[in-house]
């Protein structure tokens, strides 16, 4: 049977709707083309009129000013270029700290709101409220000015033996030297590495096939411990520590860690902490009470219960809370100006904005920073929750 | 009806936005109010006192535009500005002067779209420390922990002057001259560098100032004075000339307390000074009694500076370069003829 063909009604072009739908976004496209262009043509405009510096040859300046915490080498005869790479690396290095300590410490705080111990779990509640009602910046404050202010001064340092100081200007550790040799324990240890994936891979598919478990956990540690251990004395102990030694004003040698970066990393951590531990909690009491008795009545015991049963149903309410609390510390990482701490506002769009004078493009640049770590947590956190979504079958 | 008055508001907005905008003169007169950029607080240059009231030398600085295009001292808006703020508040038109302590450079005086009206205070780096530590000259500030303010050509300063000296530091960057004394004050640093000046005003803070001492060592040229945009040779005229008359008032002789007497004088100086002949206000866009105002209600050089950080103040700062070049220093104004 052949369809009966209708007759198309003839209409002008104009009055198909989808001839006009596109009529109507190219029109769309072309006013918001066009307003930015003309925003972008009268900021040149008056730019240029006023006598202000354009572009960004700027970048290529020498920048003339230090810098307390450098992840690479950094001298005053540096360029304002390489200030951005300085200033990007701490805003990562306290951005990636912050996240694992506030996801260690969030999850440890939210299931213990959950205990059945009332003292735990009240003491998680105060912890909560406290911390997450209030404002992030007087937290900064409050360890920075509070609670360091109360470490002695260097002649009066903390310390653990010779080895370790704490004192108003940081904390001091050893740095390790590696020297020849050095390179044979790192074998071993990528070594031991690939042995403990192929052990975990072999458990699984025994414990599939046979229901027999193996102690992976223990045996890995063993592994971890003894060989690189043996490969080291093998290759003749080759690590040296430099330790921090108390010269004229201040400890030199050995790492310091700053006290700005102490303490932004603390307020963040404990801050995002408290909202993280909310997430866990709600995670975990989505997953319906009937998962925990079928366990038990399966004979799980209750660390075994929340580690295999809840906490993998909780994670796919949890993730995509977590992604935005990510987000919000990274950008609260900002903050990071208030207390001198040495992070991209602090260092690119503070000091080098004020020597170079071209605020335009050092605020672009800042913002496209920021949208990119974002949009780079953003994407990985889809990707994992995507993955971690149930399966359905 | 609702549709044109919006097209007609979309187009008065484009034009306009692409038109010059009018005279900071025009701008100023109309609004009735000068807005004036200050610091967040330096004592003896722009602080406010237990009453609110903004009081110091680049306080003065205001008042004397303001007394000499409005007539009325009093008729000026303090906006306090950080040292990273301060360049984007003249640049974007959120402030008509700024008198803040800026050091006047040639980046600054190019590449920024401003320009330095002139010097009201000749300076020079220099740093405080701790009398407990026992330092006696910049030189044996080898590794020492230096608190600073973001922002600032003390930031630059500091890193010559110890790269020429082959020593190490390590800046602790501030954002406001209170938590750059707070810094220094909790043993953060072993000492704190700014423009020497300041340096005097900061220690006033500390809870026992006599605990710190001014090092000798002055390492830099900082020529501080006000500022305003590029573009616009009519109000810069004005910034310089009002500095100046006060120069010239204090070279003259004519104070706050004379110069109502003075009124009858028959020196040709001192009657061009207070607009009684010769050019007057004219050529200023202003009143004739321009410079009579800034002198009545604000002073000569010499009163405001003794009043806000002379002898006549906690900071006890000697003239020293900033006495007339008459005696000893280096002020020196055009005449004004």
């Amino acid at each position: 049977m052949t369809p009966t063909k209708q007759p198309i009604p003839k209409t002008a072009w104009w009055n198909n709707a989808r001839n006009r739908a596109l009529l109507f976004q190219a029109l769309l496209i072309c006013a918001v083309v066009g307003f930015f262009a003309y925003i972008a043509n009268n900021t040149m405009h008056n730019l240029e009129q006023r006598g202000i510096a354009t572009g960004f040859s700027f970048l290529k300046q020498k920048a003339g000013f230090g810098i307390i915490q450098t992840l690479i080498p950094y001298t005053e005869a540096n360029t304002y270029g390489r200030t951005f790479v300085v200033g990007l690396l701490n805003t990562i290095l306290v951005s990636v700290l912050g996240i694992i300590c506030a996801t260690i410490l969030g999850f440890i705080v939210g299931v213990a709101r959950l205990s059945s111990n009332w003292l735990v779990s009240k003491m998680a509640a105060v912890y909560i409220e406290t911390f997450r009602n209030l404002p992030l910046l007087l937290q900064i404050f409050f360890w920075y000015f509070a609670v360091l202010r109360t470490l002695p001064s260097p002649k009066q340092s903390l310390h653990i033996g010779e080895r370790f100081f704490l004192n108003i200007r940081g904390a001091y550790l050893p740095r390790p030297i590696f020297e020849d040799g050095f390179g044979w324990v790192t074998a071993t240890l990528v070594f031991v590495a690939l042995c403990i994936l192929f052990l975990k891979l072999w458990a699984n598919k025994r414990q599939e096939e046979t229901g027999q478990q193996f102690p992976v956990l223990l045996t890995s540690l063993g592994l971890l411990v003894s060989l690189p251990t043996i490969a080291y004395f093998a290759a003749g102990a080759p690590l040296q520590w430099e330790l921090p030694a108390l010269k004229g004003f201040n400890f030199q040698g050995g790492i310091t860690v700053i006290p700005e970066l102490a303490a932004l990393l603390i307020a963040l951590t404990v801050y995002t902490a408290s909202l993280i531990a909310e997430i866990v909690r709600s995670g975990i009491l989505s997953v319906s009470h009937g998962q925990t008795e079928a366990a038990s009545a399966l004979g799980l015991r209750p660390g075994k219960t929340l580690r295999l049963v809840i906490i993998p149903q909780a994670m796919r309410v949890i993730i995509p809370q977590m992604t935005s609390q990510y987000l919000n510390l990274v950008k609260n990482s900002s903050l990071a100006t208030a207390i001198g701490y040495p992070d991209l506002v602090s260092v690119f769009a503070g000091t080098t904005l004020n020597q170079a004078g071209q605020a335009i493009e050092i605020i672009a640049m800042t913002m496209a920073v920021y949208l990119t770590i974002s949009l780079t947590i953003s994407y990985f956190m889809n990707w994992y929750n995507a993955r971690s979504m149930m399966k359905e079958r | 009806m609702k549709k044109l008055s919006f097209i007609v508001v979309a187009v008065f907005l484009m034009i306009s936005a692409s038109l010059a905008a009018a005279s900071t003169l025009e701008e100023v007169q109309k609004r009735g109010e000068l807005q004036c950029g200050v610091s967040t607080g330096l004592p003896g240059f722009s602080a406010t006192d237990e009453k609110g009231n903004w009081k110091g030398l680049d306080v003065d600085g205001c008042k004397a535009i303001a007394a000499a295009v409005l007539g009325d001292a009093g008729k000026v808006k303090y906006i306090p500005l950080n040292a990273k703020e301060r360049f984007t508040a003249l640049q974007s038109g959120e402030i008509d002067v700024l008198v803040r302590g800026t050091t006047w450079t040639l980046t600054r005086d190019t590449s920024l779209g401003l320009n330095f009206a002139g010097v009201n205070y000749y300076d020079g780096q220099g740093f405080m420390v701790s009398k407990k530590l026992g330092v006696k000259s910049a030189k044996e500030l080898d590794g020492a922990a230096i608190c600073i303010q973001a922002g600032t050509t003390s930031e630059l300063n500091l890193a010559d002057y110890f790269t020429q000296n082959k020593m190490k530091y390590e800046p602790v960057v501030f954002d406001s001259h209170d938590q750059t004394i707070k810094g220094f004050e909790a043993g953060r640093c072993d000492v704190l560098t700014s423009d020497q000046s300041q340096l005097y005003g900061l220690r006033t803070h500390l809870p026992n100032p006599a605990d710190a001492v001014l090092l000798p060592e002055i390492i830099s040229k900082e020529p501080l004075g006000p500022v305003v945009r590029q573009g616009d040779d009519g109000w810069f005229n004005i910034v310089r000339w009002s500095f100046f008359a006060m120069v010239n008032a204090e070279d003259l002789g004519v104070t706050s307390k004379n110069i109502d007497t003075l009124k009858k004088t028959d020196n040709p100086n001192i009657r061009r000074l207070l607009g009684l002949e010769g050019i007057k206000g004219k050529s200023l866009g202003l009143a004739d009694d321009w410079a009579y105002q800034i002198i009545k209600q604000v002073g000569n050089y010499s009163e405001t500076f003794e009043r806000n950080v002379g002898m006549d103040s906690p900071l006890k700062i000697k003239r020293g370069l900033n006495a007339l070049w008459s005696k000893g220093g280096i002020q020196y104004a055009p005449p004004m003829r």
